[in-house]
């Protein structure tokens, strides 16, 4: 039976549990007319039947989702011959794929053994019948749920209760799903990166001058090992990110404090919206612009000025990634220039300062920790980008300060080591997870600390 | 004393006015950044859009070539069954190949006659094939039909191919230019809406492919993400609002939701690339997966505006239910969340616009692979619009400089009618209590 079945008739069965329940509570009041002896309107006893009835099923079938796959590959693997079993583990993998596109019947390779066939229907075998045990164990227990709802059924049941109970209960669930999040996110990346510096120590990870990836296919080949030093990797997110902060912070701050203090409201409600347009472009977009238009324009005008601009320059990038942030950087200033109290200025104003000198001496000053805060976000969103420096930016690992040569960042590198099919347990692949992690924390600590110092700043003046 | 007083003033005085004009002068000058910098920034808008569409609006019409094809019998259907599969299988390319050469005689020698029929689609053939296919009382008829040209010439005809240039720097060739103007002489050449750009999959050969199966793929994507983050979303805003208790624990959830609508989307896609498909061993490329991906991503951005939308509902609301007997769960359900569900909506809207354009995270779950079938299913093999972009950005033909352009017009398009969904929706049910 396929599980959408299987799910339907659980629906099914709770909507019948659900009238059953319903009836059951009206006929034990005593007809419609007893109905204001029930503690809890009829439907409730409807909702408390179906609950009984589909929960349970629900729960096993998420936990058949969870294991039943393990377990059967288990009792396959224990079937295989011995010579099979006793591979190491990246072999046998490669083994339990066979076995898993041979039961699918994605390409049985002619040269696959038989065992592997045998183990294969095996497997095909035990799934259908655990698949037909659980079909028959959550419509058991369905029964059996309705079935101790309708003896549980009496006029005096806290039915409501018990019902808003369960809604409760989702509603928790259904929050604390952020911390599972940051708990997967965590887990995930740790656990490989954990696995990459058992391979690669942390201190070469962290500073190390030279990355270059390649690992070799034989362990005997030349320069099998590979290098991994991030260092110059860290350098071109920080060369990138720095050009597009030297593009948005003056021309987004400035725009925010044009915008909030002498542009007329008119002026205001249609410049606003335009500019946070380059706020909802996709990121695929600007890298698209930077590869087209920028960066030929870069070589041409570096050309004139006889100075070499690699087609993959960081300069191009970064100021893309710049005309991206521009945006974030405004209406985050923005917020924080308006939060300045007015009677500050009128205090300046009335010294005789000019409306420039009050803006420069007293509102900027005042608004400079929120201003510093939305500045680090935003270099948080500009280590973070990816698509922009994925098709702008080079490959090679450049350690250089030359805005006008290529260099690599950390989500490019992530990219470029994920994309394809290649083994799992590679130091190559566990290296993205590495790079993750750092980014993961760096752009985490940025924001604790952005989001600190906004805080603080707020609090001051409210 | 008074004296002294009145000349200090006076030196004073004078001194204000001797900086005041420089004062004004500063000031216009700050004035004028600030006009120039918003100036600047609605430049790079235009700059942008202007780049896109004047590289891209060209790619919806699509150069077709007018030929006679023979439905020869004796090539397609030799034993006269009129047997499907033996129809399905036959060589169409020959019966193209054939109405070419009729139409340039003259032409001889392995190399031209393959230069010529280079001039029309490899597609052309699937599409006879389709039309044979669909009514087999055609072949052995004579159809004068409109067949798509190879991209080579579609280039040419929107004039991105430069004539004066020598013959080997360009992939098309001078002869087969002259058969170009020749059939243009005979107004066999013409520019028609382009509507496979919107219906096919991918294809290597650019006056083939489409984004059809992307936008079906990003369809999926959002459908699964919506149905699973709008009703998550608002459960955990429901509850952080309503029901949650002041204390550590419900903090370190609010701090979390906070901290992940920061997290760089790439992470996401870490996350997705160890736990759904390692580790739960869901298909690869399949959209299921990017929209669980989205899903985590955009329910920060959702719990967020659908908060927001909660706390506007006015305490009376709340008092005058409680006050006839309502418990606080009925409360909730009955009067407040309705109330909210337009701003919730919008905060959902704007959380689906970011999910359609977001791509990196996509990469990392295999939505980048090569796929010419449109999905049927959201398990199957997939991409989406955005890394539609980013593979075709990628091709070194020049037709594909055109159809990623006009895939992004197609993308910011979609995202242009969300957000005036979104604001729509706030326009017309907003509230002030």
């Amino acid at each position: 039976m396929q599980l959408t079945t299987l799910l339907l008739i659980l629906a099914a069965m709770a909507v019948m549990s659900f009238m059953v329940g319903r009836q059951r509570a009206i006929g034990t009041a005593g007809g419609y007319r007893q109905i204001k002896t029930l503690h809890s309107l009829p439907k409730y006893y409807g909702y408390y039947a179906a609950i009984w009835c589909g929960i349970p099923g629900l729960i096993l079938i998420a936990f058949w989702l969870a294991i039943a796959d393990s377990v059967i590959l288990d009792r396959v693997i224990e079937s295989l011959p011995a010579d099979l079993r006793n591979l190491p583990e990246s072999q046998l993998s490669l083994v339990i794929n066979d076995i898993k596109n041979i039961a699918v019947g994605q390409f049985a390779s002619p040269d696959s053994r038989a065992e592997l066939v045998v183990a294969a229907d095996l497997y095909t075998a035990l799934h259908s019948s655990a698949r037909r045990i659980l079909s028959g164990l959550v419509i058991l227990l369905g029964m059996i749920g309705l079935g101790i709802a309708w003896l549980r059924l009496r006029p005096e049941l806290r039915a409501r209760n018990h019902v808003e109970g369960m809604v409760k209960l989702g509603l928790v669930l259904a929050s604390t799903l952020a911390i599972f999040t940051t708990v997967g996110i965590l887990a995930s990346v740790l656990f490989e990166a954990v696995r990459f510096f058992q391979k690669v120590p942390v201190t070469d990870f962290l500073f190390g001058l030279t990355w270059s990836p390649q690992t070799a296919l034989r362990a005997d080949q030349v320069g099998s090992s590979g290098s991994f030093g991030a260092v110059p990797l860290f350098t071109g997110t920080l060369l990138i990110s720095f050009i597009a902060m030297l593009v948005a912070t003056p021309i987004g701050l400035m725009t925010a404090v044009y915008l909030s203090e002498y542009a007329t409201r008119r002026v205001r409600t249609w410049v606003k919206p335009a500019l946070e347009i380059l706020a909802g472009v996709p990121t695929v977009v600007y890298g698209y612009f930077a590869a087209l238009t920028v960066a030929p324009l870069l070589g041409d005008i570096g050309e004139f000025l006889g100075l070499e601009v690699a087609s993959e320059s960081a300069l191009g990038a970064g100021l893309v990634m710049g005309i991206m942030i521009i945006p974030f950087v405004s209406s985050l200033s923005d917020d924080v220039i308006n939060a300045v109290p007015q009677a500050m200025r009128d205090g300046s104003y009335a010294l005789g300062a000019t409306q420039s000198e009050t803006i420069k001496k007293v509102v900027l000053p005042a608004a400079l920790p929120g201003i510093v805060g939305s500045t680090l976000l935003a270099v948080s969103r500009a280590i973070g980008e990816t698509m922009i420096v994925v098709m702008a930016a080079g490959l090679a690992a450049n350690l250089t300060a030359n805005p006008l040569q290529a260099v690599t960042t950390v989500t490019v590198q992530i990219v470029t080591l994920l994309v394809g099919d290649q083994e799992f347990d590679s130091a190559k692949t566990l290296a993205a997870f590495a790079l993750g992690l750092v980014l993961f924390i760096v752009t985490l600590g940025l924001n604790v600390l952005a989001l600190q110092i906004v805080r603080r700043y707020r609090e001051q003046y409210e | 004393m008074t004296s002294a007083s009145s000349s200090s003033q006076d030196d004073v005085l004078s001194k204000v006015r001797a900086s005041l004009d420089r004062r004004y002068k500063r000031e216009r000058r700050f004035r004028l950044y600030g006009a120039a910098s918003a100036i600047l920034g609605l430049a790079f808008v235009a700059i942008l859009f202007a780049s896109i569409f004047s590289n891209g609006y060209t790619a919806f019409w699509q150069t077709h070539v007018q030929l006679d094809i023979y439905f020869d019998p004796d090539i397609i259907d030799p034993d006269g069954q009129r047997d499907p599969q033996a129809l399905s299988g036959a060589n169409y390319t020959k019966l193209v190949r054939n109405a070419m050469a009729e139409l340039f005689p003259g032409v001889s020698g392995r190399r031209d006659r393959r230069a010529l029929n280079g001039l029309v689609s490899s597609g052309a053939a699937y599409e006879l094939r389709r039309m044979v296919l669909e009514d087999p009382a055609v072949v052995g008829s004579k159809r004068t039909l409109w067949l798509a040209a190879d991209d080579e010439v579609d280039m040419l005809m929107k004039g991105y191919i430069d004539r004066n240039v020598p013959q080997s720097s360009r992939r098309i060739k001078d002869n087969q230019i002259g058969w170009i103007d020749e059939l243009v002489g005979q107004d066999r050449v013409r520019q028609q809406f382009n509507r496979g750009f919107f219906t096919s999959g991918d294809s290597r050969e650019p006056e083939l492919a489409g984004i059809g199966g992307a936008t079906k793929g990003s369809m999926y994507m959002l459908i699964v993400t919506f149905l699973l983050s709008f009703p998550l979303g608002i459960a955990a805003a429901v509850y952080l609002e309503e029901f949650a208790p002041r204390n550590r624990w419900v903090d370190l959830i609010e701090v979390n939701i906070n901290n992940l609508a920061a997290v760089p989307s790439i992470v996401f896609g870490l996350l997705g690339l160890a736990v759904f498909i390692n580790f739960f061993g869901l298909p690869r490329s399949a959209p299921v997966v990017g929209g669980l991906v989205l899903t985590l991503m955009t329910l920060p951005t959702i719990i967020i505006a659908s908060r927001a939308a909660i706390t506007a509902v006015p305490p009376s609301v709340r008092e005058a239910a409680l006050g006839v007997g309502a418990s606080h769960m009925q409360m909730v359900f009955h009067h407040v969340v309705p109330l909210a569900m337009p701003g919730m909506l919008t905060g959902a809207i704007i959380g689906m616009a970011r999910a359609l354009g977001e791509s990196a995270p996509l990469l990392m779950i295999g939505m980048i692979a090569f796929i010419v079938e449109v999905p049927g299913t959201p398990f199957d093999p997939a991409t989406a619009l955005p890394v539609q972009v980013y593979l075709w950005a990628d091709s070194p033909e020049r037709a594909f400089v055109e159809r990623t352009s006009a895939a992004i017009m197609v993308l910011l398009a979609f995202l242009l009618v969300m957000n005036a969904a979104a604001i729509w929706l706030r326009k017309k049910f907003e509230r002030r209590w």
